[in-house]
């Protein structure tokens, strides 16, 4: 029982950042694999904030802002000049922008591993004598929860939604429909690096801890979870990442720890072998 | 006095466009006025696409001047909105993971506006559908009631009567005919263009070779020989 709520807590951080992934892949064709770096870097930010002040909250609060900053400037200062001839220019780009922030973060606040302040805390609660879930495994469920509602809301309720899912399939359509692409290519980019952000700042009180590089075994967990939900479906990023969470969860329990990553390559390439689109994807139309 | 706007409509001045060594447009002149229906009508590769591209800001003119109702249009395409210009795409254009309703809200997000035009264009009935699931005519009705929901000036129509069938052309024509914005028709189909339109613009490898009311086209021989002769 507490391997299954200690790989939904797990899971439910894959599939935030998942779903960051997920975002900016929908909208731009690009697996944005600067996404562990820009968290990590808005997650220094957060936490110097919280040490200055004394307020985790405020941290947490400069952590989701700067991630809305960075993902925007990012997209509007670099992304945005990117050739999109080739796909892999973007995944080159996106990889020197881990090198830059990475190399910045150890340049400014050294490579040692800080210990990063948890709201909550990790005890887990126990009943009949079996350890289930902790006070801050529940702020996790609920901050993720908080925010795949509130981006459901906005793409199915809002017309900003609507607009960003249409400059997304049909960029060149929805200009003449008045849509201001650029502009919603910069929102998603923020808000994708915003929900990265509030990734960073779930996982790292954990075991991992503050280190420009702390993000790194998040993020190939967390695009496994993408790539096995489905890199076009939002709710299969969520669903893949809860489906990663637990495996590694299981696996590490009656393996071992060693084992898991090992288990997630396995997962991956199942899927791959089975079903590329990823296992919540709608079947793609093939031409004859 | 108060100011009058200008309303010269949509006027395009020596017109020519170049890709590379490949002239698909030269010396094209088109006056499109406040509420006339303006064919152009030409073989393929004529240059009609390029023409309705050079309008929408898809494709930058290598010569030659545009003015929208006596104002310079330096048209790019997410600003034809705010000018009032709007377009239909040869391929209907809808977005296949949007609704009916969403593919028109996208462009206008009064609902109700939008629902009663789709009530307009007959495809109120369809709008809780996605695109794939409905015939070709009704996809063509609502791509036309996104391009008339931003209640628009100029409306490009390009080729709104492919696929269609004859009882729906007819109907298509019908509804044309009741705009009161300007329209600018590109179509192969003949009998709705010479049905709708007020003057016609014949096109032949990026040059005009004739320009009149229907009644004029008809009869014209360079445009037999250009077009309507190798048609039959």
């Amino acid at each position: 029982m507490f391997l299954t709520f200690d790989g939904l807590s797990r899971g439910a951080v894959y599939a935030a950042f998942a779903l960051a992934l997920v975002l900016i892949w929908r909208a731009t064709r690009i697996v944005n694999f600067a996404q562990g770096a820009m968290a990590v870097a808005t997650a220094y930010a957060g936490f110097e904030v919280s040490a200055a002040t004394g307020s985790y909250w405020l941290g947490f609060a400069v952590a989701i802002a700067a991630g809305l900053i960075l993902g925007a400037v990012t997209e509007r200062v670099v992304m945005r000049f990117v050739d999109h001839s080739s796909p892999l220019n973007g995944v080159v780009v996106a990889l020197g922008l881990v090198l830059v922030i990475q190399g910045g973060l150890g340049m400014i606040f050294g490579s040692e591993f800080r210990p990063a302040e948890a709201p909550f805390s990790r005890d887990a609660f126990t009943v009949g004598g079996v350890a289930l879930l902790s006070r801050f495994d529940l702020f996790v469920f609920a901050a993720v929860g908080i925010v795949v509602v509130l981006l459901a809301l906005l793409f199915t309720r809002t017309h900003t939604g609507l607009r960003m899912r249409a400059a997304a399939f049909a960029p060149d359509v929805s200009r003449l429909l008045g849509v201001n692409v650029s502009g919603m290519l910069t929102l998603g980019w923020a808000l994708a690096a915003a929900v990265g952000s509030l990734a960073g700042m779930l996982v790292l009180p954990t075991e991992l801890g503050l280190h420009p590089n702390a993000m790194d075994i998040v993020f190939v967990s967390s695009f496994t979870a993408a790539v096995v939900g489905g890199l076009d479906s939002a709710i299969g990023s969520v669903l893949g990442g809860l489906i990663v969470g637990l495996l590694l969860s299981y696996v590490s329990g009656y393996l071992g720890a060693t084992v898991a990553p090992i288990a997630v390559l396995i997962l991956l390439v199942v899927v791959l072998l089975g079903r590329p689109g990823g296992l919540f994807s709608r079947s793609a139309a093939r031409t004859v | 006095m108060p100011h009058q706007p200008p309303s010269d409509g949509l006027i395009l001045h020596d017109i020519s466009v170049r890709f590379g060594g490949l002239t698909a447009l030269e010396g094209v002149s088109l006056r499109v006025p406040p509420g006339r229906t303006v064919g152009v009508i030409g073989p393929n590769g004529a240059g009609k696409t390029t023409l309705f591209n050079v309008v929408c800001g898809f494709v930058a003119p290598t010569s030659g001047q545009l003015t929208l109702d006596g104002r310079p249009l330096r048209p790019r395409p997410h600003q034809l909105k705010k000018r009032g210009i709007a377009r239909t795409l040869q391929g209907v254009g809808l977005f296949p993971s949007l609704t009916v309703l969403e593919n028109v809200l996208v462009g206008e997000s009064d609902r109700d506006r939008a629902e009663a035009t789709l009530e307009r264009c007959g495809a109120a009935s369809y709008r809780d559908e996605k695109p794939a699931a409905l015939p070709y005519a009704i996809r063509k009705r609502v791509a036309l009631a996104r391009a008339l929901v931003t209640d628009p000036r100029l409306l490009l129509l390009d080729e709104p009567a492919g696929g269609l069938g004859v009882q729906e052309i007819e109907e298509l024509g019908e509804l044309i005919t009741g705009l009161s914005c300007s329209v600018l028709l590109v179509e192969h189909h003949m009998d709705l263009v010479m049905t709708v339109c007020d003057e016609i613009l014949v096109l032949d490898f990026g040059k005009p070779v004739a320009h009149g009311t229907p009644d004029e086209i008809r009869t014209d021989e360079a445009v037999a020989d250009a077009y309507l002769g190798a048609a039959a």
